[in-house]
């Protein structure tokens, strides 16, 4: 009987010796160090290495490259001692060092690393997945310990952006077999501002100030990123005070900056597009007047205020309206369904029963794909087919995963997203250029106009900006009397920060976002308030 | 314990026991080596690319040069009999491969990561024996009582319950409504993994897990415990006139608790599964929440290791019950 009684008290003893050591967490007690910075991240790296991408336009902490974007999107030197130099046919380039830089591991910098992470980016054997991007590099030689020369196959004015490129030490790149066997991808040696203590793969990361650095030791000395995948558990993480800033999408953004005591909302630009493609392989979105009636009939700010909580701005070609000398004003696409449906009634669209129009006997329908896991794209998608079918054009949707969406591409329509504000031409060349199409992911509709063409590689072999910045303009106005896509947004990036930092500087941002962009991607110069 | 004093049948048992260690093994072997294979076979079938966990967002830039040189110089482009066979010969020679998805020789993968996933099962186990224990006895000893009523429905309800479920649960109570507890990786944020950050970590994860494989543990040590209290020797102890205690914790239990271990044994593939949803839902970095990423990644090096880890333990697992059996209980015989 006493015994029987007695069970359960042993039962919850042996409970209560498991939970033993927590009577309660300990979160937030004590002050935190001044210096020290918790973030989180939605995403985490799948590695550090600078062949694979990481930090390929050079916001990385880690890693340095020989120039680095300004606020206004310049590059500016950074491990170069002064701006890159171009021969007077344009097919070179000449970067002089900046002197006494070293790396993490204490090795000096010089001529040899800057040639082997550039021939390691053109080896074939590495594999490189940035080595889309330098097409014009021809080879990369040392003329002296702190000079190189970079030869090109063809003039390319930009050629200073493409230098963000991260420098890695030449022995870190030396072993043979593809960039992912590298030890760089876990334990990264650079010359950045913060070197990385711990990557604990899957929680979370720590990053430490560089006392060596050449830019001089960052003030804020500790950086702790914590990766939570989840945008709702990382929203209410922020508000419960558990860290010091995030990024999170806009809606959300804006309503917990209303509860979070002492965290500011920092609103972002970008050039990250996301566009409709119209395959050319496709007899309906092939044809002139679907392509050009739907750009009318989507009604692009209704989709931001609805779908993007206001943030972001109506695109109608790669080029965002952000970069002023850039954008071509009388390319951009009004919301005027009338027009686009008095387009398909000429072009002998006629409506049918079912309000769906067609021509002979070929129904305007078309399947638009998206990636399920991006909830934007999906909202996205489901808003284009919605304005589609008020101009009598049906669009399926189907949620697919990028394997199965990647073969289909040539016929079916799919929900894009890209760019970057650094070079804009590049950028729309990849996507829009015949020379690409049906290349991978860019240009995947195999859209071909020959203006476009011409006017894309006047840009890019531009002597000088005004010259590639009217180019470009003649490229948005060839692109507006034959569009190949429905660009729909260019997304804004929202964040929250704590307001204990000076030295913020808002910037235009790429597709790449998270915790190396947004608000920290000049955490190196922040100084904390006292 | 009852053990056999007489050195003859001693040196038996350990003959049996060698045999049966041997016997197993030897089936062991192409046990292993078709499991692996049936991996490699899966994987090639399934419909993931490796290569866009190789290029990440890369891919959206890179052109078609670019990617299939990347395929050829990873060699994804070979038949899966040459993956497999050089994946095989990289065994032979102690090399496990690297781990495309984590960009690490999958020994490195692996030595980081199982260790917490060990502590994370080890913990669970031991929750999960110490209240199927306890709870599975008090319901025996009252039969048809209150707690016997309770525990039955309790065992009941949850063995149709995935741990996932469980976890979130958890989650809602000890960390939301009643935040006692914290619920997502092996430290609070940048904090040193000391024993005391680990500990209060691993309090919701190991219970959860604990819990989610307790109810046929409980059911079973219940139904044992009956059937061994209708024993003689129970029977013979009660007419001695021990006290009641005396008689269920020192002449039936024993006697109920050598199906547990065999059962025990039997559970760890299931403690395998339940480890993995447990890790994914907490964040625990183990090595079963690398299992989900190479699955997805079809990380053929990484799959390949951790399917013939888990085989081998699985292996192991219902070796010791056997053998443990086997020298607890002069009555079983070796079936090698």
């Amino acid at each position: 009987m006493i015994a029987a009684r007695f069970v359960p008290v042993v039962l919850a003893a042996a409970l209560a010796l498991l939970v033993g050591a927590c009577a309660a967490p300990t979160t937030g007690s004590g002050p935190a160090d001044p210096a020290s910075m918790v973030l989180a991240d939605g995403y985490e790296p799948d590695d550090l290495n600078p062949l694979l991408g990481y930090g390929e336009e050079g916001a990385s902490k880690l890693y340095d490259g020989l120039t680095a974007l300004d606020a206004d999107r310049q590059p500016q030197p950074n491990l170069a001692a002064a701006a890159p130099v171009a021969a007077a046919d344009g097919l070179s380039w000449t970067v002089s060092l900046k002197p006494g830089v070293t790396f993490h591991d204490g090795t000096a910098l010089d001529a040899t690393d800057v040639v082997a992470t550039y021939r390691a980016v053109l080896d074939p054997t590495k594999a490189a997945t940035v080595a889309s991007g330098y097409p014009m590099l021809r080879d990369v030689v040392a003329l002296d310990p702190a000079t190189v020369r970079f030869d090109l196959s063809s003039p390319f004015l930009l050629f200073p952006g493409r230098l963000t490129l991260p420098i890695v030490p030449a022995e870190q790149v030396a072993a043979p077999g593809p960039a992912s066997d590298l030890a760089l991808g876990t334990r990264p040696v650079g010359t950045g501002p913060y070197r990385l203590v711990e990557w604990r793969q899957g929680s979370s990361m720590v990053l430490e100030a560089n006392p060596t650095y050449h830019g001089g030791a960052p003030a804020v000395r500790r950086i702790t990123i914590v990766f939570a995948t989840d945008d709702n558990t990382r929203a209410q993480r922020v508000a419960a005070g558990e860290f010091d800033g995030t990024v999170l999408p806009p809606a959300l953004a804006k309503g917990i900056a209303g509860q979070a005591q002492g965290m500011v909302l920092r609103e972002h630009a970008s050039a990250d597009y996301r566009t409709i493609t119209m395959p050319f392989a496709n007899p309906v979105t092939a044809d002139p007047a679907i392509r050009q009636a739907l750009n009318r009939a989507v009604n692009r700010q209704g989709m931001i205020d609805a779908l993007l909580a206001g943030q972001g701005t109506p695109a109608s070609t790669p080029v965002p309206p952000v970069l002023p000398e850039e954008v071509e004003p009388a390319a951009q696409f009004p919301f005027d369904p009338a027009a686009a449906n008095a387009m398909l009634d000429a072009a002998g669209w006629v409506r049918g029963a079912d309000g769906v129009r067609a021509r002979g006997a070929l129904p305007a329908r078309f399947t638009l794909m998206y990636n399920p896991a991006d909830t934007v794209r999906r909202d996205l998608a489901q808003a284009f087919a919605s304005d589609a079918r008020a101009i009598g054009v049906d669009v399926r949707l189907e949620g697919l995963g990028w394997d199965a969406i990647e073969p289909r591409m040539g016929a079916d329509a799919v929900v894009l997203g890209g760019g970057n504000p650094f070079d804009t031409a590049f950028k729309s060349w990849q996507l829009l250029a015949s020379a690409n199409a049906a290349d991978g992911f860019n240009n995947p509709g195999s859209y071909r106009n020959a203006t476009v063409d011409q006017a894309l590689g006047a840009a890019l072999a531009a002597p000088d900006r005004a010259t590639r910045a009217a180019e470009l303009r003649r490229f948005q106005l060839a692109y507006a009397a034959d569009p190949g896509m429905v660009f729909l947004t260019f997304l804004g990036h929202s964040y929250l920060t704590r307001d204990r930092f000076d030295g913020y500087q808002p910037v235009v941002e790429p597709h790449t976002h998270g915790t190396t962009w947004g608000p920290w991607w000049n955490v190196e110069r922040w100084t904390p308030r006292t | 314990m009852t053990a056999p004093t007489d050195t003859t049948t001693r040196r038996g048992r350990g003959r049996e026991i060698a045999v049966l260690v041997a016997w197993r093994t030897g089936v062991a072997v192409p046990v292993v080596a078709v499991v692996a294979t049936g991996v490699f076979l899966l994987a090639a079938w399934s419909p993931f690319d490796p290569i866009y966990q190789y290029f990440g967002a890369g891919v959206f830039s890179a052109g078609d040069a670019v990617i299939a040189n990347a395929r050829e110089q990873l060699g994804l482009d070979d038949s899966v009999w040459t993956q497999l066979g050089r994946w095989a010969g990289g065994l032979a020679s102690g090399d496990l491969g690297q781990s495309l998805s984590f960009r690490q020789p999958v020994s490195t993968v692996i030595a980081q990561r199982l260790p917490w996933t060990l502590l994370l099962v080890t913990a669970g186990l031991l929750v999960a024996v110490v209240i199927s224990l306890v709870a599975g006895v008090t319901a025996a000893w009252r039969q048809g009582g209150w707690v016997d009523r309770g525990v039955t429905a309790v065992g009941h309800t949850l063995e149709g319950l995935p741990p996932f479920v469980l976890a979130l649960g958890a989650i809602a109570v000890f960390a939301v409504a009643w935040p006692v507890l914290p619920v997502a990786g092996l430290t609070d944020a940048g904090a040193a993994p000391t024993v005391d950050q680990v500990a209060r970590h691993l309090v919701l994860p190991a219970v959860v897990l604990g819990i989610s494989q307790t109810p046929w543990l409980v059911l079973h040590v219940r139904s044992s415990l009956l059937g061994a209290l209708d024993e003689d020797h129970v029977t013979g102890a009660r007419a001695r006139g021990l006290p009641e205690r005396v008689v269920v914790l020192r002449h039936a239990l024993p006697t109920a608790l050598l199906p547990f271990v065999t059962v025990l044994g039997n559970r760890l593939p299931e403690l395998v599964t339940g480890a993995v949803l447990v890790e994914t839902v907490f964040s625990w970095p183990g090595i079963a929440a690398a299992v989900v990423t190479a699955a997805l990644s079809v990380d053929f090096p990484l799959l390949a290791a951790l399917t013939l880890l888990t085989t081998v333990a699985v292996l192991v697992g219902a070796l010791l019950a056997d053998v443990a059996v086997l020298v607890l209980d002069p009555r079983v015989s070796a079936d090698g």
